[in-house]
């Protein structure tokens, strides 16, 4: 497996909706093993962008995807974890239903294979939330049913795995317990990670890369170095005192 | 037929069973109820209940064009005009144009306005009233044998669906990341719900059909954790409440259709007490 090959390509993308252009000459690239955060201000187009990466929304230009051999995949497997799901928090639709509704084509109701259920408790492990299979997906705290997403969203491997701030229901503790788990399954999977995020604070200590997005690309960059970039303190209007960083 | 009647003269000892209007409704109950509570599940849990009263209503719409038009098949023909409207409001609502609350809201009115515009035309509405609060008592032999076709087809769709479609429902996005074709089932959703409405709508009337599709689920839920028992108990209310309300329909005297639904709204208030009941214990 060669190191740092191109996963994604993003070439000259834009999205319109009516006569409001929203992303505009967009041109991007995610490498294997590598997770891109997208920064930017709200309405700036961060959540557009991996829209049209799910081809959610209609837009120009190409988006290619390629396998670690650098080999294009047409129809790439695509791990998606929401901002939030906004459903009806007393359905009975459990973690255990989630998973089947996408690995089978028998109706949920009918209940599991025990094969199933193995495979998925097998996948809720590794993100530590195996205990809760067969609770309802209504009753699980904010950072447990991320964890669920994410291991829903790993299942079947996925060629890239796009995080929309998806921590922005987590308590602090499980905050760092996501994004540890997120740093362990790309390294495992060598899997790229595009993960959109408002907490620069995150993007500096979990990503590799930041894109900073105002309707377009404004600037890339290595994350370590994302602080001392002018545009991005402007954007967040960032005073930077003696090395000690204040958000307003 | 023949052999179902006479089974069920032998097997139900009731008074009621000497009519072959009661035991024509009867099996009409047995066809749709049980298809309304497996369905209705998937409104409840996507809040779709206002988008499936719409598509009833849409539907008188669809009914008034076949009768209007008098094409040789009026069932198929109302079926082909209601699925055109369904269609049409699924695809508004996907265009994110408006707020799908208002686009219901608008096809909601429209429908019945349109529906009964077209079926007063001649000046003789009151003909079709029962579309309006349904008659179960007058559906025929043939009838029913139509209904069983087009139930039968409606469920083996809805059971291939069924995963996707509930995928769809709880995020648009994530079903896409898996490959769902997500405008395309829920188009499916809206197709379905449209010919199980078009269908059943002369014997249920478009007034109460909603709270048909909507009642059984909805009192389930109060009272399950699982999808499995979630369907089994919505199945379950569905089909108690429209035989125990057609039967008791026909001893108090009272429209069939009305007392099924009292009798699901009751079991929906029991439910709802026993669900708070547990909350606070």
């Amino acid at each position: 497996m060669k190191e740092c090959q191109c996963s994604v390509k993003i070439k000259d993308l834009r999205v319109k909706k009516g006569s409001h252009i929203i992303l505009n000459h967009i041109t991007l690239t995610a490498n294997h093993g590598e997770t891109l955060a997208l920064i930017g201000k709200n309405g700036a187009g961060k959540t557009t962008l991996l829209k049209s990466i799910l081809h959610s929304v209609d837009f120009y230009g190409k988006i290619d995807f390629f396998n670690s051999s650098g080999k294009r995949i047409r129809n790439p497997k695509i791990g998606y974890v929401p901002q939030r799901l906004s459903f009806d928090r007393d359905s009975p639709i459990t973690v255990m239903d989630l998973f089947c509704a996408n690995s089978s084509n028998i109706p949920v109701w009918f209940g599991h294979s025990k094969k199933r259920k193995e495979h998925a408790l097998n996948m809720l492990e590794k993100v530590g939330v195996h205990k809760h299979i067969d609770s309802p997906i209504g009753r699980l705290s904010g950072g447990e049913l991320q964890r669920v997403l994410l291991a829903f969203a790993l299942e079947p491997r996925p060629d890239i795995l796009l995080l929309d701030e998806p921590v922005s229901a987590v308590d602090r503790k499980g905050i760092s317990k996501f994004y540890s788990i997120i740093n362990s399954m790309r390294k495992d999977y060598h899997m790229p990670v595009i993960l959109v995020s408002h907490d620069l604070g995150h993007v500096v200590k979990y990503a590799n890369s930041y894109a900073l997005i105002n309707h377009t690309v404004i600037e890339t960059g290595n994350a370590s170095n994302l602080l001392k970039s002018k545009k991005v303190r402007e954007t967040f209007g960032i005073d930077v005192n003696e090395g000690e960083e204040v958000w307003n | 037929m023949e052999l179902i009647y006479s089974a069920m003269e032998t097997m139900l000892p009731f008074s009621w069973v000497e009519f072959t209007f009661m035991k024509n409704a009867f099996l009409a109950v047995l066809l749709i109820t049980p298809l309304f509570g497996l369905v209705g599940t998937m409104i409840v849990n996507n809040k779709m209940s206002f988008f499936s009263d719409a598509l009833g209503h849409c539907a008188l719409t669809g009914i008034a064009l076949g009768v209007a038009l008098k094409i040789n098949n009026p069932s198929i023909s109302m079926i082909v005009f209601s699925v055109i409207f369904a269609l049409g409001i699924s695809a508004i609502m996907q265009s994110e144009t408006s707020s799908s609350d208002t686009v219901i809201g608008v096809f909601s009115s429209a429908g019945i306005a349109l529906g009964v515009f077209i079926l007063s035309f001649s000046g003789g509405f009151s003909r079709y009233s029962s579309y309006l609060v349904g008659d179960i008592l007058s559906i025929t032999k043939n009838e029913i044998l139509m209904l069983a076709l087009i139930l039968i087809l409606v469920t083996i769709i809805w059971v291939i669906s069924f995963n996707k479609l509930l995928l769809s429902g709880l995020n648009t996005d994530m079903a896409l990341s898996k490959q769902v074709n997500v405008k395309f089932y829920k188009n499916i959703f809206a197709v379905l719900i449209s010919v199980i409405v078009t269908v059943s709508l002369k014997w249920v009337g478009m007034l109460m059909i909603n709270s048909l599709l909507v009642l059984p689920a909805a009192s389930a839920k109060n009272i399950v954790t699982n999808m499995r028992m979630y369907h089994i108990m919505s199945v379950i209310f569905s089909l108690f409440s429209g035989i125990s309300g057609l039967i008791l329909s026909y001893y108090i005297g009272t429209s069939a259709g009305s007392t099924i639904v009292l009798v699901s709204a009751l079991i929906f208030f029991a439910t709802f007490f026993i669900n708070r009941c547990r909350n606070i214990s």
